[in-house]
Order: structure tokens, then C-alpha cells, then sequence
């Protein structure tokens, strides 16, 4: 209930906080929406000696078009993420995916760069941007850097964000015209995904032409399933989207814990992933 | 003239709750809201481990710690540790370990409290529990109820040969009974029931304060035992009874849960009347989670014995029950609430039960919704489908065929037991017919045929439960301390608005309306001019508190009793003043008045003021108006209903979804509708809960794996379908007001219901069990294993 003591700052810019972090040394915390940080100041499973709230810097929020890709402020939140027409035309698996994490009290605190830099295996957003392809403008001491999702998530809640750095902004290349499903299996309404599976697909005809699949909760972090977006290129019916998707734990080190083992995990992703993709393929 | 209201039908409308108003605008009075001046807040160091000996605490640098003003172990506590009190011991033999509030010598389950800190601000005291310095030397942790059970196991209790704390056998003559049969068909089953979390709204606070210059301590606790407690309070504090005052607020939900005397509640008070000054302590949610009593924990070892053509012959139950590392209030008693309910509708000739209760280094169990009810509940109505399979029958009617007939009440069980009435019939029959029982077996049917993924099953729970606790000599056979009586006092003002003080205890079920109406009922008096007074020993001295649906099936009674008496009180002045015989006149309405001459009348109220102001009193009539009574319940309270659960099972998944629910319960005569259904409902939540979602999970070190309401999950609104109730009435015959219990019904009935409509989707595939919670895991594992045996 009661967190450990600690000092709080709340800078305007990109690189005040920046400068507040270097100040701060290692135990500093950035603060985006709360909504992953403060259960675990309040548990005392952190103990931070300064939090930098960067809920006022202007520049890291909003959305906006930059030709191909659209870029999204850190600081903006889950539900601004829903409700944009640009997310929703050209990254329809964002915001689909977006719509399933917790519940609409959390969405409306929770920012698209704190569910990124905290990087929970079962974070419904990690995926999609690995499989999207995104990548990450990080600030830090020493200036500005751009990462490829590929290289952003390292492990369990482990980011390619330093100490004293900050996530700014997330792009997203443009997806217009694909089909999206992000299949989210829990067991209660508000719960963690326990597997998740983000599917986006180009159709071309009747069949699929391209096909982009990440997985949530299949290890230490978003998995990119590639071995079935491969054997998706050419599908068009239910029984190709399910022969590819048998590939879908191939390369997975899922976890087992009071949910699931790991051998139900596996075959979850298989079941799930031929679901998500039929949908997202509007196949059946 | 007063207009005289025409209450012929108060009881029996379903009437907004009086209480929630006041609720929903914040105008709550939350043990967490009271703030007295100069409060010592206590937070309590708790070990990180479930089983340790405890070679060293010491708080002398957390007392150095800002804002702190005292820290204590168990030994500088010295004679203000109490014993947490534990008050049934169900055999002679019961093994009562002594329970510290306070451990010295080693802790027995994660949570168990070693030390406490007191600061002048919360915070303060939350972070000098860093402070303390505790030592622990691990030992192994006993988790699992049989590997405590065998044979040079690791002992929670030192000096203890073994972790039975008893072995209560009921005997039987079940083989007997078989012997007399030839063609005798048997089906056996372990079915776990599962340990739960009572996790109630509000979580615990207590507040304890010495009350000036008086000797007296007021406790102000979230409990629903304000009265019970008292006298345990006293019992083990040797605080004189007459200067406790125990307080219970609003109170968010107990479920079982607040029905304790919790060693947090004995630390404040001792440390309040130690230190002089006001004592506060207010839990966190993950404190909550393992030190608040948990329920259920049983493995339930049970046959049921049938004639070949579906007769039942005999029953028989062997349980281990899992108390945890200590008793608590009535940790031993709980299986036996249950051991009488295994026979449930049926009938039969023979029944044998036996229970172990084993120690474990887990937190205590007790009381939680249904108490030993749904335990018994679930293990029968999940034999009975699984005898229905056995013999090729379908389980309704199977049902049917060894159910007690409506004709035959009043019926003694083989449990001995004496169910007053009920129609099962009536209940059963409304049931498949809202529920569209026989299109849905089509259905079925046509899922069946076509292999399709989604398979549907229909769960059945036609159940009774005995609750109304309770006959004060039933529980004294049972060995359990206290009595089951229940009080209400009926006073009238001056100014005729009533004053009902009861003894029980509300903690959200909605008393305050439903009392208010049955006293209008009777007195004739407006609802809104009743004003209900509960939860507080010091305006309500008598009491034996809310839990085992008790309040209305026997705190009801004392209510009619009282009323009935104010009315008889009040004749005499009325008699007086309207110059007849007492025996001329008639009361209705809220009036008396004269047979024949209904002219002449005088309403209750004009007879208290006439009975305040005292100048005209008939001779050897006191002044006021009131009425007392203290009843003890004839008998137990048997609710019963038909609950029906229409399951998908997505076979490729293990995922389920509760497609449909209906239920119909007999709970007696209704005296809110409203607050009927909300109890239903309620007890629905929780009990499919039990089934589907909540488990308290330990891992092979005694750590609760399910320490946050992230990881025990508790369906949401979201998570459940639109519950279609019903209701039969067949008044109850030894309850004044004919009512029955209807507060645990819900919880009872409902976890067999959900997994017996699962078991039946999957027994095509040769599923015959799933267990509880039956999260898509266990279901899918289910399947997984039919497959490999049929394979
Ligand atoms: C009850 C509950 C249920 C939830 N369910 C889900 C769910 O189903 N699916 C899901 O995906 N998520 C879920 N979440 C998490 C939610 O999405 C959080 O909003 C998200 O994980 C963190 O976003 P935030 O803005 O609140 O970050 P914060 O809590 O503020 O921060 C989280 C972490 O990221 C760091 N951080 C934040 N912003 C930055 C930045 N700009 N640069 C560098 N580091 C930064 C913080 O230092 C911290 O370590 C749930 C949360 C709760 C409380």
C-alpha cells in the first residue's frame, strides 16, 4: 500500500528528464502512466530514490502521420491509441491488440511507450510491434537513437532503454489495407494474455500474400513467429492456415507457471495462431 | 386521524435497500476512516517463509526509526500475547496447538506474524518493519495433506507426534448395508475441493482505543462477529466483558471471512490498552491473501453404492481436511458442518464419514461461504452423474428416482437430519422448464453427431443445505462452544418511530430494509420510521452475529417474537383508553381497535406517547413500550433448488464459457424479493468462481503462488452470463416467519452445477472428472488424458 520514500521530478522536455535520469544515477525510474510502476513501488518490489513523471512532456505525446510509417508519442495512451484513425487505418493490429489490454480504467492511464520500456512477456503490444517490424527513438545522454524492435526487447522486462535514457516515440510502417486479429486467450475478462497471437496479413486475391505474426507470453519476450509467416505466403484455405500454424511454437522457450505449462502453451499458440490468422484473413 | 398504512403485504415487496444510498453517496463509515486523535498505527512483520524456526528478533534499530514509538516480539509482549482462540473441538481428542498472536519459536505459515512496529503515521511504521531484525533457520515445509499425513513427515507442530489434529468417525455400517444387496453397482471418486480466499471487498482494519478516563475499550473492527467476538476478546485479553465495547462499522463483505477472532484484532486492543493511546491497523491486499482465513482444502474420498435399476443403497465419505498451520475460530468444525449434507436430497439406507483434520504450514482455514455445505454439496452431486453414467441413465432422472417426494415431509435423513419441507419436484420441473431443458439435450445431441469442436453439456445440482445455525443443543453436541440463539429488541419512541435493535450483524446484506419490513408487518408502522440498530455491543448488548444464513432464518424469528410483544405490551393502554376489555380488541394496521365498533380505535403510535408521557396508565402497567425476545431456532433451516448450467467446452482449447444459467431456489417465505435475488446472485459468483476460476495455490515451499488478485482470479461481471433466477415457495415449518436461509444458497449449488455440465460435454471422449478451478489447463489436460487412455 505504502511505497518506499522517494523523490519526484516532473520536467517539461525530452531532455530534462533526460538530464533529471543522469542526475538521479542508477535507481531512477521513469514514470509514464503508473499503471505497471506504482504496484511495484507499491509492493516495494522496486525501491527507486527519484521517479521522473513524464507525463508533461508535450513531445512525447499524440500520434502522427510521417509517410510511411505513422509515429506514436511514448506518453500516449492505450485508449488515444484505439481511437485514432490513423492507427486504425495503417496499423490495425495495434489497435486491435491495444483494445484487449486490461480494462478501459487502465487504457486511459497506461501509455503505448510504458507497456513498450516495461516489456512483460504477456504485454499485449510487444508483439505487434515485432512483427510490424517497428522500431524505437530512445533519448539519452549522449542524443537521440533509433532501435529496430528486433533489437529493442533483450528479456524478461529488459529493453534496450538504459538507465538514463528515455523512449520517446514508437513508428509503426504503414500496414494500410491488411487484414489484422490479435486472438488474446485469458482466462478472465481483465486478465493477462497467457498466450496471445497477433496476426496481420496482405491479401492478394483469394490467398495470402504476405503474413506478419508475433506471440505474446512465448518466452522472455515477443516472439516473431517467422516460420509460419513463411509457410502462410500462398494460403487460401482453413487447411493451409492450420498446416502453417503448426510451426507456430517453433523456436518459443515459453514459461510455465500457475496458468500454464509450457507443452499447454505451446500448443495453444498452434490452435490460436491458425484462429488469428483465419481471421485476420477473413478465411474460414 | 393518522391515515393508517395498509401494510398487509410489507414482507413480500421487493423494496430498495434502505442502507445503499447512504453507501453509494460515500457516506460510509469504514473502520479505515475512523481517526482518532493521537493513533499509533501497527504494521507487522510477517515471514517470507512457511516453515522456520525463529532463532532471533530484534526491533531495537527499527524502534530508532522516525516516528516509531514502540516494536514488540513475541517474548517483550509477554502476558499481552494472547492465544488467537480456537472454540471446537470437534473430538476429545483434538490436537489445540497453542496460537500466539505473536510467534516466538517458529512460524508455520507464510504470513505468520513475528513482530509488530507502532508509528505515529502509517508509513512510518510500514517502513522501520525493515528494520527488524528477524533470523530464520528453514525447515522443510509440510504442503501436501497426505505426504503430512505419512509417516515421518516434517511436523508443524514440534511437539506433535504426527500433523493429525483429529480423526473424526462418524462410523456407518456401510458394508453392512451392501451385504444385503446382490446386485450391488459402486462408483468411487477422490474429488478435490479446492482452497479459496475469501477475498471480501474491504480488506481487514481494527482500530482500538482506550476511552478517556472510563475503563472502557472500544474496538472498532470489520468484522461480522461484533458479539462473538466480545466474549472471545475477553476470554483471551482478561479484559473485564463489561468494558469492551466491540464496534462493527459498515463492513465490505466477509463471506466467512470476518467471522474470526483474528490475531490482529487481539494485538491492537492489548496494544491500545498497553500504550494508553488509540491502536490502528489496517491490511493490505497482499497481507489479505495470507492472513486472512482461507476456506475450503479438502480431498474428498467418496462411494456411492446403487441397485442396478438406479436405487440408491449407501454412501460413503472419507475426507482429509487441511487446517492449515493453526485452528482458528472453528477451523475443526467446518468438514462437520458438511458431514451432515452428503446425503443431501437422496434416500438411502446407509452412511458412513469419516474426517482427518491435518496440520499444514499453509495459512488456517475456516469458514467461507457455505462452510462445509458446498463441499458436501459438490461431492454428491457429482457422484450422483457420475452413478447416472455408470448406469447408463440420465441424470435427471436418476435424480428422480431416489430424490424425497414433497409428500414425504417432514423426512429424517440417514444422516439424521430432519428436513421440515420442500418440493424438489416443484423446484426441478420450473427449472428444465426455463431453462429449455430438452431442446438443449437436442442440441447436444446434434454436437455430438457432428464432431463439432464446441461441445455443449448440461450441468445439473438439484441441492440442499442446512443452514439457520443453529439449534443451541444441536451445536453443544457437536462440541462447539456457543449457542445459536438470536435477539431483537423493539423499542417504541415517543414519538412512534421504532427503534429495532438486533444481534446480528450485517456486512452488506441488506438487514436494515428487510427487518424494517418484517417489524411493519407486524407493528403497522411505515418502513422508514423503523430504524435498525446492529453491530455494536454497546446499543445492541445480545447477539450472536450474521454468517451461516443465519440472520433472517433465526434472527427473523426473534424479530416476529419481539414485534408480537410490543403489540401485546402496548394492549392493556389501549384497552385503557378506549374503555373495553383487553380481550375486545383487535389489531391491525398499526391500530387497535375495539370488535364491533371499529370507530373506536388508537393507533400505535398515540400509545407511545400515552406510554411516554405516563399520566393515564392503567394500574400495574409500566411506562414505555417494548418488546424483547431471544430466540432459539427449532430446528435448522433446509433452503433447496434446482440449478441448471448449460457449458461449452471448446475441445481444441480446454476454454468453457457459462453459456446459460438458471437456477430455482426454495428458500421459504420471501421477505424481499430483491435482496433474494441479490443473494443468489452473489453466492452464483462466488460459487462458479469456485469452479471455474479461484484457487489458492502453494508451491512445493509453502509460498502462496496466488498472493495477488493478479494471479487468483475472481470472476468479474464481465465473466458471467445474465443469471436467470426463479423461485418455488414452500414455507418452512419450524421458522416463525416460514422463511429459510438464503444467503449461501448460490455459493452452494452452483460449483457442481459448472462442473458436472463439463463433465458431461466431455464424457463422449471419455472424460469422467475435471478439477477445480477448471481453468482451460485442467480442461484441456482432461481431454489430453482420456485420449491416452482410450488410446
Ligand atoms: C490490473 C492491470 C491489468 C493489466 N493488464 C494488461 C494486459 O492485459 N495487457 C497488457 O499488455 N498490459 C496490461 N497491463 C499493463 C498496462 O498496459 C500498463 O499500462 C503498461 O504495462 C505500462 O504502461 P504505463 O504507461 O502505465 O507505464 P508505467 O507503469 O509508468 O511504467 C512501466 C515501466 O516502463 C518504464 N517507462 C515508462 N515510460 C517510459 C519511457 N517513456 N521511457 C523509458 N521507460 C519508461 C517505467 O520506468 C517502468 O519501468 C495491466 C496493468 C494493470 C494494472
Amino acid at each position: 500500500m505504502i511505497p518506499a520514500k522517494f523523490d519526484y521530478v516532473r520536467p517539461s522536455t525530452v531532455d530534462e528528464a533526460v538530464a533529471a535520469l543522469v542526475a538521479a544515477g542508477e535507481d531512477a525510474k521513469v514514470l509514464g502512466g503508473g499503471q505497471s510502476l506504482m504496484p511495484v513501488l507499491r509492493l516495494r518490489m522496486g525501491e527507486p530514490s527519484v521517479v521522473v513523471d513524464t507525463t508533461r512532456i508535450d513531445e512525447m505525446k499524440g500520434i502522427t502521420d510521417a509517410g510511411d510509417a505513422i509515429v506514436i508519442g511514448a506518453g500516449t495512451t492505450h485508449d488515444a491509441v484505439t481511437k485514432s484513425d490513423l492507427v486504425r487505418q495503417h496499423a490495425a493490429l495495434l489497435a486491435a491488440a491495444t483494445d484487449t489490454v486490461a480494462d478501459r480504467q487502465i487504457r486511459h492511464r497506461g501509455t503505448v511507450g510504458g507497456a513498450m520500456a516495461h516489456a512483460d512477456p504477456a504485454g499485449d503490444q510487444p508483439p505487434v510491434a515485432l512483427a510490424m517490424g517497428a522500431s524505437f527513438t530512445i533519448a539519452g545522454p549522449s542524443g537521440r537513437r533509433t532501435v529496430p524492435a528486433s533489437e529493442f526487447f533483450v528479456d524478461y522486462f529488459t529493453t534496450a532503454v538504459g538507465p538514463d535514457e528515455v523512449l520517446v516515440s514508437v513508428s509503426v510502417p504503414k500496414h494500410t489495407g491488411w487484414g489484422a486479429h490479435y486472438e488474446k486467450f485469458n482466462r478472465t475478462a481483465q486478465a493477462w494474455a497467457i498466450v496471445g497471437v497477433a496476426a496481420t496479413v496482405r491479401m492478394d486475391g483469394g490467398s495470402i500474400a504476405e503474413a506478419e505474426v508475433g506471440l505474446t507470453n512465448m518466452g522472455p519476450g515477443p516472439v516473431k513467429a517467422t516460420a509460419v509467416e513463411q509457410a502462410l505466403v500462398g494460403a487460401s484455405t482453413m487447411a493451409a492456415i492450420t498446416a502453417a500454424a503448426s510451426h507456430a511454437a517453433e523456436g518459443t522457450s515459453p514459461n510455465s507457471d500457475i496458468h500454464a505449462e509450457s507443452d499447454y502453451r505451446e500448443h495453444l499458440a498452434r490452435v490460436l495462431t491458425a484462429r488469428a490468422v483465419a481471421k485476420a484473413a477473413g478465411i474460414s | 386521524m393518522t391515515d393508517t398504512l395498509d401494510t398487509s403485504s410489507v414482507i413480500g415487496r421487493p423494496l430498495r435497500r434502505k442502507e445503499d444510498a447512504k453507501l453509494l453517496h460515500g457516506r460510509t463509515n469504514w473502520t479505515d476512516n475512523i481517526q482518532l486523535p493521537g493513533t499509533l498505527h501497527m504494521a507487522i512483520v510477517r515471514s517470507p517463509m512457511a516453515h522456520a524456526k525463529v532463532t532471533k528478533v530484534d526491533v531495537s534499530e527499527a524502534l530508532k526509526q522516525p516516528n516509531v514509538v514502540a516494536a514488540y516480539n513475541a517474548a517483550e509482549l509477554g502476558d499481552l500475547n494472547s492465544v488467537v482462540p480456537c472454540v471446537w473441538p470437534v473430538t476429545d481428542d483434538t490436537v489445540m496447538p497453542p496460537f500466539p498472536a505473536l510467534t516466538g519459536d517458529k512460524v508455520r505459515h507464510v504470513g505468520d506474524c513475528v513482530a509488530v512496529v507502532l508509528a505515529t503515521d502509517a508509513a512510518s511504521a510500514e517502513d522501520a518493519l525493515a528494520y527488524v531484525d528477524v533470523e530464520y533457520e528453514p525447515l522443510p515445509a509440510v504442503v501436501n495433506m497426505i505426504d503430512a499425513i505419512s509417516p515421518g513427515s516434517e511436523l508443524v507442530h514440534g511437539d506433535a507426534t504426527n500433523n493429525t489434529c483429529y480423526v473424526y468417525d462418524l462410523g456407518g455400517g456401510y458394508e453392512d448395508e451392501l451385504a444385503k444387496h446382490s446386485d450391488v453397482v459402486r462408483v468411487k471418486r477422490r474429488f478435490v475441493n479446492q482452497r479459496l480466499i475469501p477475498a471480501f471487498m474491504e480488506p481487514r482494519a481494527v482500530v482500538a482505543a482506550p476511552m478517556g478516563m472510563s475503563d472502557e475499550i472500544t474496538v472498532w473492527t470489520s468484522t461480522q462477529i461484533p458479539h462473538v467476538l466480545r466474549v472471545l476478546l475477553q476470554l483471551v485479553t482478561g479484559i473485564p466483558e463489561q468494558n469492551l465495547r466491540i464496534i462493527a462499522p459498515d463492513v465490505g463483505g466477509g463471506f466467512g471471512g470476518k467471522l474470526q477472532c483474528y490475531r490482529e484484532e487481539i494485538l491492537v486492543t492489548q496494544l491500545a490498552r498497553k500504550l494508553g493511546r488509540p491502536v490502528k491497523w489496517n491490511e493490505t491486499r497482499s497481507e489479505d491473501m495470507v492472513a486472512t482465513h482461507h476456506g475450503r482444502d479438502q480431498i474428498q474420498d467418496i462411494e456411492l453404492a446403487a441397485t442396478k435399476d438406479g436405487k440408491f443403497i449407501g454412501l460413503k465419505v472419507d475426507l482429509l481436511a487441511n487446517m492449515g498451520g493453526y485452528l482458528q475460530i472453528i477451523t475443526p468444525g467446518i468438514p462437520l458442518l458438511g458431514m451432515f449434507m452428503y446425503p443431501a436430497i437422496y434416500k438411502m439406507d446407509a452412511y458412513q464419514f469419516q474426517c482427518t483434520g491435518v496440520f499444514t504450514n499453509s495459512t488456517p482455514t475456516d469458514a467461507y461461504r457455505g462452510a462445509g455445505r458446498p463441499e458436501a454439496t459438490f461431492a454428491i452431486e457429482r457422484i450422483v452423474d457420475e452413478m447416472a453414467a455408470e448406469l447408463g441413465m440420465e441424470p435427471m432422472e436418476l435424480r428422480t428416482k431416489n430424490w424425497i417426494e414433497h409428500h414425504e415431509f417432514p423426512f429424517t435423513t440417514v444422516a439424521g437430519l430432519t428436513y421440515d419441507t420442500g418440493n424438489y419436484e416443484a423446484a426441478t420441473a420450473k427449472a428444465m422448464d426455463m431453462f429449455g431443458y430438452h431442446e438443449l439435450r437436442a442440441e447436444q445431441k446434434a454436437r455430438r453427431e457432428s464432431g463439432d469442436p464446441v461441445q455443449l453439456g448440461i450441468g445439473i445440482s438439484t441441492f440442499t443445505e442446512m443452514c439457520g445455525l443453529a439449534p443451541s443443543r444441536t451445536l453443544g453436541a457437536l462440541k462447539y462452544a456457543a449457542g445459536g440463539w438470536e435477539h431483537c429488541t423493539i423499542r417504541l419512541l415517543p414519538s412512534g418511530k421504532v427503534e429495532l435493535v438486533t444481534g446480528t450483524s450485517p456486512h452488506g446484506q441488506g438487514h436494515e430494509t428487510a427487518w424494517s419490513q418484517i417489524a411493519s408487518e407486524i407493528l403497522g408502522i411505515p418502513v422508514d420510521d423503523i430504524d435498525v440498530i446492529h453491530s455494536d455491543t454497546g446499543r445492541s448488548p445480545y447477539g450472536m452475529d450474521t454468517y451461516g444464513s443465519r440472520s433472517l432464518a433465526v434472527g427473523g424469528q426473534a424479530i416476529k417474537k419481539a414485534a408480537d410483544r410490543v403489540i401485546e405490551n402496548a394492549r392493556p393502554i389501549a384497552a385503557h383508553q378506549l374503555e373495553c376489555s383487553a380481550n375486545d380488541l383487535e389489531f391491525a394496521n398499526g391500530a387497535f381497535s375495539v370488535k364491533g365498533d371499529p370507530e373506536k380505535t388508537v393507533t400505535l403510535g398515540a400509545l407511545a406517547w400515552a406510554a411516554f408521557a405516563a399520566h393515564n396508565l392503567p394500574d400495574g402497567v409500566e411506562p414505555m413500550i417494548s418488546g424483547e425476545a431471544t430466540v432459539d431456532p427449532e430446528d435448522f433451516s433446509y433452503p433447496h433448488g434446482t440449478h441448471l448450467a448449460a457449458m461449452e467446452v471448446d475441445t481444441e482449447t480446454g476454454k468453457v464459457k457459462l453459456r446459460k444459467y438458471v437456477c430455482v431456489d426454495d428458500v421459504g417465505n420471501q421477505v424481499n424479493p430483491m435482496i433474494v435475488e441479490g443473494q443468489v446472485h452473489g453466492g452464483l459468483a462466488q460459487g462458479i468462481g469456485q469452479a471455474l476460476y479461484e484457487g489458492a495455490e502453494y508451491d512445493s515451499d509453502g509460498n502462496l503462488l496466488t498472493a495477488s488478485l493478479a494471479d487468483y482470479l475472481i470472476p468479474s461481471a464481465a465473466d458471467l452470463p445474465s443469471f436467470e433466477t426463479g423461485s418455488t415457495v414452500t414455507p418452512s415449518t419450524t421458522h416463525s416467519l416460514g422463511t429459510k436461509g438464503v444467503g449461501e444458497a448460490g455459493a452452494i449449488a452452483s460449483t457442481p452445477a459448472i462442473i458436472n455440465g463439463i463433465v458431461d460435454a466431455l464424457r463422449p471422449m471419455g472424460v469422467t472428472d475435471v478439477l477445480m478451478p477448471a481453468s482451460p489447463q485442467n480442461v484441456w489436460r482432461a481431454i489430453q488424458a482420456a485420449k491416452g487412455a482410450s488410446a
